[in-house]
């Protein structure tokens, strides 16, 4: 019992000295910019914000960068995950990602933009422009998280390569490594993973490419050094270790859905109405909690995107 | 009296995986997902041990091995143990407050509505594996309890049926199910096969399928 009191003294002293939250006014002075900006937008009323489940029980900044509910212990978020290219159980990847060699990286921009290139990660992401977001990640399998996450957001990296009009989608690509990764040196999934947004989606303020969490850099099992988190989306979307982003004109093939169709979709918002094929969703446990939770739609940040799917068939673009 | 001890060695070893799982409870080293792992864990000996149940004739007709007959019981009412305790941590724990969605999980995911009628088909199985039912059904004991077989198909499939993707480890038992069904029906087509004889006929007074 001892032990188990010294640890949650531990996790309390950890979350509050978290140095990443030196970048909190930053953060708040963008957020008061969008909510200006979403006065002026149609279904992002105050009305609608108010209906929202999520407004009342979990406080966010007002562009929903960074939410206060409790956060889920960095122990927990980097030891239980899917990234089946280190395998396919939840511990796999913190226990064989330890031969990953995360450094130096470099990220191809390919398609249609004016300037493609090869570009190293940290001038692709410039350390002193990263922000810290802190978002409700929501597994498809019913299971979410509180993380904060440091970052850019992906519109400011892409705006960079000056995407040409021709460019609808957003392309990524996981790095192939078998030597590795252990978990592609088996055909579960179609290697290497790949992933794709629509580029309003990918041009979205919460959009975020990220390259830490918990004020440290991303653990190779949480998709070091780089990696999408889209935090309407279920968890999947997140591709990790990325080393190729292509803007084009069609959709994109994403891996869980050539996987099974029927079951993981384009889009993959989070979405309680919408069951998948074998389980519900209507519910999620909270990682930490002994009950389950009403699932939130777009995972509580339905102010900030649902005008994205206005008049989209949700149950159909799943 | 050795026999005695060695039924207890059985149940206690068969209850190993309990204790280890409330050790880990204990302890809080149970996976982030506590009540997940609990299902699992239950579940997946509750299929184990099945398959140990089914195994036992088999291996007792192929390689006469007779002593093993006497736990074949133990082995099945452990088996249904585990089963219970793993519908209770779902039916409980896991829908905890939300317990509506029950009726509908069983009705609607097929790897439920499975693992439910495995389940179903083992309680008739537990209770009438006394002496006295034994006694009382007669030949019909021997038909009711072929209700096994169903249970560890849909334990199988139920299995299966639950992973995302990676079907390893559920296909690793099905090819076990498959192994003692194809043992059985190599012994019933070629009784040549069949090690010990005598040990079987003897045994079959505890009535074996």
């Amino acid at each position: 019992m001892l032990i188990r009191r010294n640890r949650f003294l531990e996790s309390d002293e950890r979350e509050v000295t978290d140095p990443a939250f030196y970048l909190h006014r930053r953060e708040l002075m963008i957020g008061a910019g969008l909510a200006a900006g979403a006065v002026l937008l149609p279904g992002c009323s105050r009305a609608e914000e108010a209906s929202q489940p999520g407004a009342a029980r979990g406080v966010s900044s007002p562009g929903g960068f960074r939410t206060d509910e409790e956060q889920t212990p960095f122990e927990k978020a980097s030891s239980y995950n899917n990234f089946y290219e280190f395998g396919s159980d939840k511990e796999d990847p913190k226990n064989d990602s330890g031969a990953f060699v995360p450094k130096p990286w470099s990220v191809a921009i390919e398609g249609e933009v004016a300037k493609p290139g090869s570009v190293a990660l940290e001038d692709l992401v410039q350390p002193r422009a990263e922000q810290e977001r802190i978002y409700r990640m929501r597994c498809v399998e019913a299971w979410s998280m509180v993380i904060p996450w440091r970052g850019v957001p992906l519109a400011e990296v892409l705006a960079r390569f000056e995407p040409t009009s021709r460019a609808r989608y957003v392309a990524f690509t996981t790095v192939l490594r078998p030597e590795q990764m252990p978990g592609q040196r088996r055909d579960v999934l179609d290697w290497p993973y790949v992933e794709g947004l629509r580029i309003d989606e990918a041009m979205h303020p919460l959009t975020l490419l990220a390259t830490g969490m918990y004020g440290r850099d991303l653990p190779n099992q949480n998709g070091a050094p780089l990696r999408l988190v889209v935090p309407w989306k279920y968890g999947f979307k997140g591709i990790k270790s990325i080393v190729k982003i292509r803007l084009q004109e069609t959709p994109p093939a994403t891996t869980w859905n050539q996987a099974a169709p029927r079951e993981y979709g384009f889009y993959a918002n989070v979405n309680p109405e919408v069951d998948h094929p074998r389980w519900t969703q209507k519910r999620e446990r909270r990682i930490g909690d002994f009950s389950k939770r009403k699932t939130l739609m777009f995972n509580g940040y339905g102010d900030q995107v649902a005008a994205l799917y206005s008049g989209m068939d949700l149950a159909v673009n799943f | 009296m050795r026999r005695r001890a060695l039924h207890a060695a059985v149940i206690a070893a068969g209850l190993l995986p309990l204790a280890w799982l409330a050790l880990r409870a204990w302890r809080g080293e149970l996976e982030a997902e506590p009540i997940k792992d609990v299902t699992h864990q239950t579940g997946i000996w509750a299929l184990r041990l099945l398959l140990a149940t089914l195994a036992v004739t088999p291996l007792r007709s192929l390689f006469g091995l007779a002593a093993l007959a006497p736990y074949r019981r133990t082995l099945g009412l452990l088996a249904f143990s585990y089963a219970t305790l793993h519908l209770l941590t779902y039916a409980l724990l896991d829908l905890w407050g939300a317990w509506d969605t029950l009726v509908e999980d069983v009705l609607k995911r097929p790897y439920i509505t499975v693992g439910f009628a495995a389940f179903l088909c083992l309680v008739p199985l537990a209770i009438t594996s006394t002496r006295a039912w034994i006694r009382r059904l007669g030949k019909r004991w021997v038909q009711l309890h072929r209700l096994v077989y169903v249970a560890a198909v849909a334990g199988c499939l139920h299995f299966l049926w639950l992973v995302k993707k990676d079907v390893r480890e559920p296909l690793i038992y099905s090819g076990i199910l498959a192994a003692l069904f194809a043992a059985r029906l190599l012994l019933r087509l070629r009784p040549g096969f069949a090690a010990a004889t005598k040990a079987r006929k003897s045994a079959s007074l505890s009535a074996s399928p």
